[in-house]
């Protein structure tokens, strides 16, 4: 034996045919007694996979206590160099051990980097802190006192302003303040002189031009009992512009306190009448706050989920063109009662109006006969019939792929002149028109009865637009959301005559649509957050992210103006955010998403993976194998 | 512009009369026709009225005929060829009617007062039989509004008889003509003559933009798309690889400001099946739908059961006036279909519209100016009285069309006439002879198909036949090849008569690989009664695995090729007609309409590509990886494991010989 003895570790081997050949070993260099009993017994820390190796390895250093056939015990050093272990093995080892940290190092990052999805960061905690949503709507309204309502006195006391709040909760995560900056004043003398002008609509216009009320705010004008303003019977009357002027009797000996309490109530009715109430909000915010039930008036006349773009298509169907010669003005009668509404909307959406004559269009519904007022009829029930037949001869607009709200004007053939339309109770509609929420408006149009006397046909009709357009344009408010659900009994709205919109009607709209884009908004990018959070496999680019950011912005901007009462850029903010989330989330580039079934994944990977990760795993775990033995022999040692 | 209006009068009715004494007159009563045609227009003008279509309708054809220029000799076929359906004197013959018996629509405008109506509407029907026993329908309705779509400062968007979906297309995509078709079979003109407006197998679509486009490509990608949408049809599959720019074959049809190359595009789908549902939304686009006038016969199970079915949409602008400071947008709705006499006519050479179509006429579209069918009576007034037509009419036209003098039989379906005892139209046509007769070799035709063997390369050849006995007459070809067939445009030959022909004008465009196809377009002059063979050979590219389509090994389309044409006229060969005229009419061989425009399309063709295993993908993963696998077991054998001397055990050979050295009790080795 060579070499320093380090460590002597005793042995005692008992196995068959292997311990022969170790003791040959061991006794060709050995010069002791003779062998030719002995007793071995094996430290299991030894695996004997050691001992078989042949004679010129010494891996380890043992001693052995070797036991002749006599009995006789002898014990022989046997000293082995444990830094013997050859330079081969030791290469072997290191040569494994590089391959792995290699694999581990470049391998496996660079098989993460090209196979991963590209996923730009979204502001995920931004997005989960819209998910509850308390809003606060600000609304700035003017209480002016006119001459005649207050005692000087009173006078002296009137506060300058004073704040009204209500919480609206509407369920857990969304909630609404409404915040009333009332400001008082008296009416200055200009004011007074307005007011005692002969008609209320000259007062409402020249207080118009005294007093400019930014968009949102609400101008209420307190006259005394006595005024004549007013017609009997009305106590509110509602102009064009923001005004309000309301008739009220006012206790002349109250305090200032007592007045205030008792007006208090009816500026609320009047700014809860003309702007909105609990249900319009409901409604208008449906899409976070589901409703149980589905009212008519309040939910299926608005339109929801408002785009920044419609089209307008006006058709007239003429199911008979051999009875009947149809001519329309359309041109004129767009030109003349829908284009002033759409300008005074020409900041909510872009409007696109066209028109086209469909001949042998007919309506899905075969009209009954109705002896008793001798013409034909529509129930109400069949209604929901008459659209889909008609709609595949529309046509969509090839240009565009905005939402189209169509409008037919339905001419009936002659065979079933006249046609009216009955409503639920079994009476005839006054207008002859219906329509459905998000698609738009029909309207049958009986042809003079004294045309069909004449018996030379065609019948040659010049369609009176004035009557058309009239229903259309109020089918159009109803469809965009601008009509007034319910108008109190003394109250006296001015109607908005050519324009067909008040600029309060305006504000009312805008604040509804505020409303809802923001609740649309946030649900979308609530959903949209977790879907992307869900699955990982979407790929999410640059460009979707910076339009979830902006939407977020907007979004959170929309509210703060909203706090601070700026309703017109609430307004447009929220229409931003609607617009970037909606983009957001109906972008295609999200579809592509990277579809690599695991089990396709792997059965490319196998052939390449397994072959080439188990001989490393291995060694690695024969390494560390080696490594946990001399470590427990070490320990054993000491 | 007297000689134009010259070759496009020469019109002749027959009312009675013997044809030859009438005829004799022609000329000169065309002459009055001329004046009293003007007179009447600038009368109008004055009156800024709009009474009579057809006087019109004659302006326009007038317009366009004064339009073409010697430069633009390829530009305006239809405007020629179409002839036929202006028939001007007819529209006299008509004003006389209407006299006796006022018609409906005099009544309609005495009733009221008739606001100003911008648009017209006209339908008709030309049925020709055919000399194989086959019978060739040819619908058409015009719509022409007179307005200006693409005024950006006053949007045009109030439609009544023009298409609003095509209406906003072509505002939206500020578009100057757009002309596609739909074609389902191959239209052969060896056997049927030249068809009314050819086109070939698939989906057709040409169109020009304003010069204001900015970005073309664009525009034509938004507008294909949209095109897909209105007509069902595959054509977002147009892309930059199909697209050309033809230079000289399609020149714009209509009043034009712009030839530059650069606003048109070009792309056919041979592939394209056209069925139904490309059928119905064409159907829509028509004023009274299928519903009234002669788009009543047009039911699909029966026009899809014939040998060749052609539908296809033109839009142009064309001259409001003479004056030609306006423009109306003209858009013309055509149906060809030919039905086989064998599939359809149960091999009986006799036809009738319910046979045809499974319903007779009854009324025309209410909306409709003009509603006329023309049937072909060439052959039975020749004299051997061919085919006999039930119900006879007596209002008879004659045209030259295509080069070739037709005589017409007219129905109009505006006149309250009953014909027959029913109120319905049922035209029966009925051959005496029941074998078929061989017609005459059409002038110009072409044929083309690929040669070669095997997978790598190919050729393909075109031949051109002149059939004219003794005018050589000049050919456009124009050939849009894929860009996986590389063309060696080295090889590319023309043979005439077994001398070569060498083009006199050359456009190519090399294709790129993914990007563009070839493009090659020669002026070659046809020697008469020759063949002309064009033969370039090509090399199959492989594609990348995943452009192949689904069905690869059913080979690759290549479209047809384009042969656009000034064909001599076949009147001109007539020698017999002479008697028949005053002999100063013709002391020059140069006769009305010694040549008309013509367009052929060849056939297309079916490419077999080299064609991979599509199961190679996931093969060759496996196998690499294994390659890869072993290879670097090995490496890492050899880098970690630790060799040693090793005693050599004994070889198979020892240790069977120690076996039996056991048995024989010998010691081992």
């Amino acid at each position: 034996m060579k070499g320093g003895s380090k460590s002597k570790v005793p042995v005692s081997i008992w196995c068959g045919h292997q311990l022969l050949e170790v003791l040959q070993c061991i006794s060709s260099s050995w010069t002791g007694p003779d062998l030719s009993v002995l007793a071995v017994r094996c430290y299991p820390t030894l695996p004997p996979r050691y001992l078989q190796v042949p004679g010129h390895f010494w891996g380890m250093a043992l001693a052995l206590t070797l036991r002749s056939n006599r009995s006789q015990t002898c014990s022989i050093p046997l000293t082995i160099n444990t830094k013997s272990i050859t330079p081969e093995k030791q290469r072997g080892k290191y040569a494994a051990l590089s391959i792995a940290a290699m694999v581990i190092v470049v391998g496996l990052p660079l098989w993460w980097k090209t196979t991963e999805t590209y996923r730009a960061s979204l502001p995920y905690s931004q997005i989960s802190e819209l998910d509850t949503l308390q809003l606060q709507l600000t609304m700035e309204v003017d209480v002016i006192f006119t001459k005649g309502t207050l005692t000087a006195e009173q006078q002296n006391k009137v506060p300058m302003s004073q704040t009204q709040e209500n919480y609206y909760k509407m369920n857990d995560k969304t909630g609404l303040r409404y915040r009333y900056e009332m400001k008082y004043r008296t009416a200055t003398v200009m004011e007074d002189s307005a007011l005692r002008m002969e008609s209320v609509q000259e007062a409402d216009v020249s207080l118009s031009q005294l007093n400019e009320s930014p968009s949102g705010s609400l101008v209420i004008y307190v006259i005394p009992e006595t005024s004549g303003l007013l017609p009997d019977g009305i106590n509110v009357y509602m102009g064009i512009y923001r005004t309000a002027i309301l008739r009220t009797s006012l206790h002349k000996e109250a305090k200032m306190e007592e007045l205030l309490s008792v007006i208090g109530p009816k500026i609320l009715r009047i700014i809860q009448t003309v702007t909105f109430t609990n249900n319009d909000i409901k409604a208008s915010m449906s899409d976070r706050v589901p409703t149980g039930k589905f009212t008519k008036e309040s939910l299926a006349d608005s339109m929801r989920a408002f785009k920044s773009s419609y089209e307008i298509t006006f058709s007239l169907l003429n199911p008979d063109p051999k009875s009947h010669d149809l001519h329309w003005d359309i041109e004129e009668a767009v030109d003349k009662y829908i284009q002033p509404f759409l300008d005074k909307l020409s900041g909510v959406a872009n409007f696109s109006v066209d028109s086209q004559i469909l001949y042998y269009a007919i309506l899905g519904v075969t009209p009954r006969y109705d002896k008793t007022i001798s013409s034909y009829t529509l129930s109400a029930e069949s209604l929901p019939h008459v659209i889909n037949p008609v709609e595949a001869r529309l046509g969509s607009n090839a240009a565009s792929s905005n939402p189209v709200l169509n409008f037919l004007l339905y001419v009936p053939d002659y065979p079933h002149c006249p046609l009216y339309i009955k409503d639920q109770n079994g009476a005839t509609v006054q207008s002859n028109a219906f329509h459905s929420p998000r698609w738009g408006g029909i309207m049958v149009y009986n042809v003079n009865e004294k045309y069909l006397d004449n018996n030379r046909f065609p019948v040659q009709v010049n369609i009176d637009t004035v009557r058309v357009m009239e229903v259309f344009l109020a089918q159009l408010r109803l469809l965009l959301g601008v009509q007034l659900a319910y108008v109190p009994d003394d109250f006296l709205m001015e109607s908005p005559a050519n324009q067909g919109l008040t600029d309060w009607e305006l504000d009312r709209f805008l604040w509804l649509r505020t409303l809802e884009n923001i609740a649309t908004a946030t649900t979308t990018l609530t959903s949209l957050a977790q879907l992307l959070d869900e699955i990982g496999n979407i790929v999410i680019y640059d460009k979707i992210a910076s339009q979830v950011y902006n939407a977020v912005i907007s979004v959170q901007a929309a509210i703060a103006e909203l706090e601070a009462g700026n309703l017109g850029f609430a307004f447009q903010s929220s229409k931003e955010a609607i617009l970037a989330s909606e983009k957001a989330f109906f972008d295609p580039s999200l579809l592509h998403l990277l579809y690599f079934p695991d089990d396709q994944k792997f059965a490319i990977y196998i052939p390449l993976f397994l072959p080439m990760s188990v001989p490393i795993l291995l060694s690695l775990l024969k390494i560390a194998k080696e490594f946990r033995e001399r470590r427990n022999m070490a320990k054993k040692k000491d | 512009m007297a000689g134009a209006v010259f070759g496009m009068l020469l019109l002749f009715v027959f009312i009675n009369f013997g044809s030859l004494t009438i005829k004799s007159e022609v000329s000169h009563l065309d002459e009055e026709q001329i004046f009293s045609t003007s007179k009447v227009s600038t009368e109008e003008e004055h009156q800024n009225q709009v009474s009579d279509t057809n006087f019109h309708h004659h302006r326009d054809t007038l317009q366009d005929e004064e339009r073409t220029d010697p430069a633009e000799l390829w530009t305006s076929p239809e405007s020629r060829s179409q002839q036929y359906e202006t028939p001007l004197v007819e529209s006299h013959v008509e004003e006389g009617r209407q006299n006796e018996a006022p018609a409906t629509r005099n009544g309609l405008a005495e009733s009221g007062q008739p606001p100003k109506v911008n648009d017209r509407f006209q339908e008709e029907l030309v049925i020709r039989p055919l000399l194989s026993g086959d019978v060739y329908s040819s619908f058409q309705f015009r719509t022409r509004w007179d307005t200006d779509l693409l005024n950006k400062q006053k949007k045009v968007s109030h439609f009544r008889l023009f298409p609003k979906s095509l209406g906003q297309v072509i505002s939206k995509f500020s578009i100057r003509e757009l002309h596609i078709s739909f074609t389902q079979g191959f239209w052969r003109t060896q056997q049927w003559g030249p068809p009314f407006l050819p086109a070939p197998p698939g989906v057709e679509l040409w169109v020009w933009f304003e010069h204001t486009v900015q970005d073309v490509d664009r525009s034509w990608k938004e507008l294909t798309s949209v095109l897909s949408g209105i007509f069902c049809a595959s054509l977002n599959f147009i892309d930059s690889t199909n697209t050309i720019q033809p230079s000289a074959s399609f020149k714009p049809l209509g009043v034009a400001n712009v030839t530059d190359q650069r606003f048109l595009r070009y792309a056919v789908l041979p592939r394209e099946v056209v069925c139904t549902e490309n059928l119905t939304p064409w159907k829509k686009l028509l004023p009274c739908d299928s519903k009234a006038g002669l788009a009543v016969l047009l039911k699909s199970e029966k026009l899809f059961h014939s040998s060749f079915h052609s539908q296809a949409v033109h839009i142009q602008p064309i001259c409001q006036d003479l004056q030609c400071k306006k423009t109306s947008w003209e858009l013309r709705q055509t149906l060809s279909v030919v039905f086989d006499l064998h599939a359809t006519g149960q091999s009986k050479r006799e036809w009738s519209l319910f046979k045809m179509f499974s319903r007779t006429l009854t009324e025309p579209c209410p909306l409709a100016s003009t509603s006329k069918v023309y049937v072909d009576i060439t052959e039975t007034s020749k004299g051997d009285d061919l085919i006999e037509v039930a119900p006879a009419v007596t209002l008879q036209m004659q045209a030259v069309v295509l080069g070739d003098r037709r005589k017409y039989m007219v129905y109009d379906l505006m006149t309250p006439e009953p014909y027959g005892s029913l109120r319905s139209l049922n035209i029966l046509l009925k051959w005496k002879l029941q074998d078929s007769e061989e017609m005459l070799p059409p002038i110009l035709h072409a044929e083309r198909y690929v040669g070669g063997y095997g997978l790598q390369t190919g050729e393909i050849h075109t031949l051109i036949y002149n059939n004219h006995p003794f005018r050589a007459f000049p050919i456009l070809l124009m050939e849009s090849v894929p860009w996986y067939l590389r063309l060696y445009i080295h090889t590319l030959s023309v043979i005439s008569k077994g001398r070569e022909n060498k083009p006199s004008y050359i456009h190519y465009r090399p294709s790129k690989d993914r990007q563009y196809p070839h493009l090659l377009e020669m002026l070659v002059q046809l020697p008469p009664n020759s063949i002309t063979k064009v033969t370039v050979q090509f090399e199959r590219a492989l594609l990348k695995w995943t452009e192949y389509p689904p069905d690869p090994n059913h080979g690759f389309y290549v479209s047809s090729s384009v042969l656009s044409a000034q064909v001599p006229s076949a009147v001109a060969l007539d020698a017999n007609h002479t008697t028949e005229e005053p002999l100063f009419t013709n002391l020059f061989p140069i006769m009305e309409e010694s040549s008309y425009f013509m367009r052929v399309y060849t056939e297309p063709l079916l490419v077999n590509l080299p064609t991979p295993d599509f199961s190679m993908p996931y093969n060759v993963i496996c196998l690499t990886c294994t390659v890869v696998a072993v290879g670097y077991g090995s490496l890492y054998n050899l880098l970690t494991r630790t060799f040693q001397v090793e005693e050599p055990s004994a070889g198979l050979a020892k240790r069977i010989a120690n076996v039996i050295r056991r048995l024989r009790g010998v010691p081992p080795l």
